[in-house]
């Protein structure tokens, strides 16, 4: 019933704030002229102007730094949560919060030995605490690293709603999903055009009795070949994730796996053949393929998973917890894997972003920047950033 | 008139009045006191005896529609009532000297037990007085006239009591005159504290004097009382003025507050319940806290993710601003989503009592923001011997409003400064 969302506002400071002030400059400079530290304190808090992900460290921590909207389009074309694609509309900037969960991972992807196998990180948490947020963070931070970004941005889509499931051209007992396929190899393409031309396949492929990918072409060509046949997109979403993780190995690029609600590769789907038999998710090719992925038998890069209860099948609202959502069958394919729990906001970092909401002027209501309006928010919301960003939405 | 009227003997003496009808024994007396007259009167007096031969043993003509109790039957009522006190008393075996109003309910009730749900319906044994509306005794005498000087009014006892409290301004304004004549007026005004009392409705004063108001009468009436009220006046003026009011209990008397408790830690805390439809909930208010709320174990944010129900949580807190400041762990069951909240805040709200002070209390149940906002930040934990049930009032009040729409409930807080107003 609810959709995918709820994340935190991870809000940005503009670089320049003074500048990009606009038509509030001339008022601001007179109060900045007059005195300085009470309006400055405000902007301290929430906004930061550093804006490579890179160097967010703690000293960061709670305040909002600011993804140029060009950026914004190449790095993330799916995989934003939806309301904060709307607010990022309505404010015209897009502005993420630095918080500890993030500064984590950063700090252990840093840090990473490509000579390892790839190592699994989990970030779960309670509804609308900030995973999925927190992954575009890291997303960001990895696309600036120039790295490639394999993003799954809601397995959970692959599991429900889907009309035309086709019988498999490559194996008989799985299914197609035809047209989940064709939008996500759209978008994989928009996010990583540089490297589907530098990556080479290494096998020639059949499609059809007339067309087939040479040995050596260009990843490129397997991606348009999805695209314009839809009925072979699946397969060819299985080739690129074959690929990718075949040759991540070899040092040319660095490869993270971002999936997002990778609950729901085990579990169960709602989908049903014909006859109303239930699909296992292992049927289906996609999620095949993806169990294959995430798996930490390759090297030369990360995985970075989210559990996510708000989309899942068949979960009960109140489990966050890797064991309920994963089942036993995922926690154990998973099994050696870095917990990290997203939480709630801390009082900086609520703060943060009460300034970040006044500084945009989306709070109308008169009593929001006093004390007690805080407080007030505090107590609805428990510091929760959904239930935050959703009651602000009504003043 | 009279004369003929007496020669005719003492039964028609009480029959000169107006209208009503003659029964036919009678007439036939009269007519034939009638016929002795043709013989020696004239024929005017004739007709005028005619028409005046209207008695009636029906005293009082305004109730001629509505059966009226005559004072023999009420005292002869009353002598039954007594008599039938006493052998109901010997019947439970009890002393029928000491037999009281309460004992002959619950003997009735045990004698005639009766399943009916209308509580009028069913068996009762009380005071003829309580039974037998009151009626107004005959206002005429032997003579016709009435005794009454303003009976013509229609409405004697009423005009007759705006007349004596009118006379009570005029003799305090003359009063008043004269001690500034000499000077030694002075302008104190003692103001009696009124707010225990309120004035007579309407349906109480027309009990008491036995007649029918209007709205416009009865609003006159607490006019002219209240002019009296205004000038300074004596003893005998306060005593009248005193007549028509009645006292309001205070609800806030009416609650216990638990005293404070303490826990192993040293931690001050109190325990309450409430209960909402078919909810019931029992809280536990920590005097010091950070603002946590448990409900049966979880986080109120997933208990009550709709937040309606959260903001019954807040408000008992935004109320008293103590937003911050109390930590909860409470216990719910029954009732819906909304009823458990509704619960959970009357559970909180009785619990604060406790920590808070008398006067917020007061404030709580009166649902006012007219105390100035002083910081209430001392938590004093001490054993109020006031309580403040009336508080259940005031909340029953805002619980009533909350379901006239989804947001409602903050409109209550429109004086109460909240942020939530929809």
């Amino acid at each position: 019933m609810r959709e995918r969302s709820g994340t935190p506002n991870l809000h940005e400071l503009d670089a320049g704030h003074f500048l990009h002030t606009g038509s509030q400059a001339p008022q601001n400079l007179a109060a900045h002229l007059d005195n300085q530290v009470p309006v400055e304190s405000p902007r301290a808090v929430s906004r930061t102007s550093e804006s490579d992900p890179a160097k967010h460290g703690e000293q960061h921590e709670g305040q909002h730094y600011n993804i140029p909207l060009q950026d914004l389009k190449a790095v993330f074309p799916h995989g934003l949560p939806p309301r904060f694609v709307m607010q990022v509309k309505t404010f015209n900037e897009a502005c993420l919060m630095v918080r500890k969960p993030a500064l984590e991972l950063l700090h252990y992807l840093k840090n990473t030995n490509f000579a390892h196998p790839a190592v699994r990180y989990v970030l779960y948490g309670e509804k609308g605490t900030g995973k999925t947020l927190s992954l575009c963070h890291i997303i960001h931070f990895c696309a600036k690293q120039d790295w490639l970004i394999l993003h799954i941005p809601d397995a959970h889509l692959w599991v429900k709603n889907c009309r035309n499931l086709l019988q498999s051209t490559y194996n008989k007992q799985r299914l197609d999903q035809p047209l989940e396929a064709s939008i996500w190899l759209k978008n994989f393409k928009t996010a990583n055009e540089r490297f589907l031309s530098q990556i080479k396949v290494q096998e020639k492929y059949v499609w059809n009795k007339r067309e087939s990918t040479e040995k050596g072409s260009p990843l490129g060509e397997v991606v348009e070949q999805g695209i314009t046949r839809v009925r072979n997109a699946t397969d060819a979403v299985g080739i690129v994730l074959k690929e990718l993780k075949r040759q991540s190995s070899s040092g040319i690029f660095h490869l993270l796996v971002a999936v997002d609600g990778v609950n729901a590769l085990w579990g169960r789907t709602t989908l049903k053949r014909e006859d109303k038999s239930p699909i296992a998710p292992e049927e289906l090719a996609l999620i095949y393929n993806l169990r294959k992925m995430v798996k930490n038998d390759w090297h030369g890069g990360a995985i970075v998973l989210t559990l996510s209860q708000t989309g899942s099948v068949f979960k009960p609202r109140k489990a966050f917890l890797p064991q309920e959502l994963l089942g036993k069958e995922g926690f154990d394919t998973l099994d050696p894997f870095i917990p990290i729990l997203v939480s709630n906001y801390n009082p900086k970092e609520f703060e943060s972003c009460i300034q970040y909401y006044l500084e945009n002027n989306w709070l109308q209501h008169e009593k929001a920047h006093t004390e007690d309006g805080k407080k007030e928010l505090l107590f609805l919301s428990n510091t929760n950033p959904g239930q935050l960003e959703r009651l602000c939405a009504y003043l | 008139m009279a004369a003929p009227c007496v020669s005719c003997g003492k039964a028609v003496s009480y029959r000169f009045f107006l209208g009503a009808r003659v029964s036919l024994a009678r007439e036939q007396g009269l007519w034939k006191a009638a016929a002795a007259e043709v013989q020696t009167g004239t024929a005017s007096q004739i007709l005028r005896l005619r028409h005046t031969t209207v008695v009636s043993t029906k005293k009082n003509i305004a109730a001629l529609r509505r059966e009226t109790y005559t004072l023999d039957f009420i005292k002869k009522q009353i002598e039954e009532f007594n008599i039938g006190k006493r052998h109901l008393a010997n019947m439970m075996g009890e002393d029928p000297e000491t037999f009281t109003q309460e004992d002959i309910d619950r003997a009735i009730a045990y004698l005639f037990p009766s399943g009916l749900f209308e509580k009028r319906a069913r068996p009762i044994m009380k005071h003829p007085e309580q039974i037998f509306p009151k009626q107004r005794a005959i206002q005429w005498g032997e003579d016709g006239r009435p005794f009454h000087f303003l009976f013509y009014t229609g409405k004697p006892s009423y005009y007759s009591l705006m007349h004596e409290a009118y006379g009570k301004i005029l003799d305090v304004e003359k009063h008043q005159n004269q001690l500034r004549a000499q000077g030694l007026f002075s302008e104190k005004t003692k103001t009696k504290d009124l707010i225990g009392s309120r004035w007579l409705i309407k349906e109480e004063l027309e009990e008491i004097l036995v007649e029918k108001l209007s709205d416009q009468d009865y609003a006159q009436f607490i006019r002219l009382l209240e002019r009296l009220l205004t000038l300074q006046r004596g003893g005998a003026e306060e005593e009248f003025v005193q007549r028509f009011r009645r006292s309001v209990t205070i609800q806030s008397k009416k609650q216990l507050i638990e005293p404070v408790q303490y826990d192993e830690q040293g931690m001050a805390f109190s325990r309450s319940e409430g209960r909402r439809k078919s909810a019931e909930a029992e809280a536990v208010v920590y005097a010091h806290g950070s603002g946590r709320v448990s409900v049966n174990g979880t986080d109120y944010l997933l208990y009550f993710p709709v937040t309606q129900d959260r903001e019954q949580l807040m408000f008992p807190f935004h109320f008293l601003d103590r937003l911050g400041k109390h930590d909860v762990a409470c216990t719910v069951s029954g009732g819906g989503r909304a009823a458990q909240a509704g619960a959970i805040r009357l559970a909180v709200a009785r619990a604060l009592c406790t920590l808070v002070t008398e006067e917020e209390v007061e404030w709580m149940r009166q649902g006012m923001s007219g105390v100035g906002g002083h910081g209430c930040s001392h938590a004093v934990p001490e054993c109020l011997s006031d309580s403040c049930s009336g508080y259940l009032k005031s909340v029953r009040r805002h619980l009533n409003v909350q379901y006239a729409g989804l947001r409602a409930p903050l409109f209550m807080l429109q004086n109460c400064n909240s942020i939530f107003q929809f």
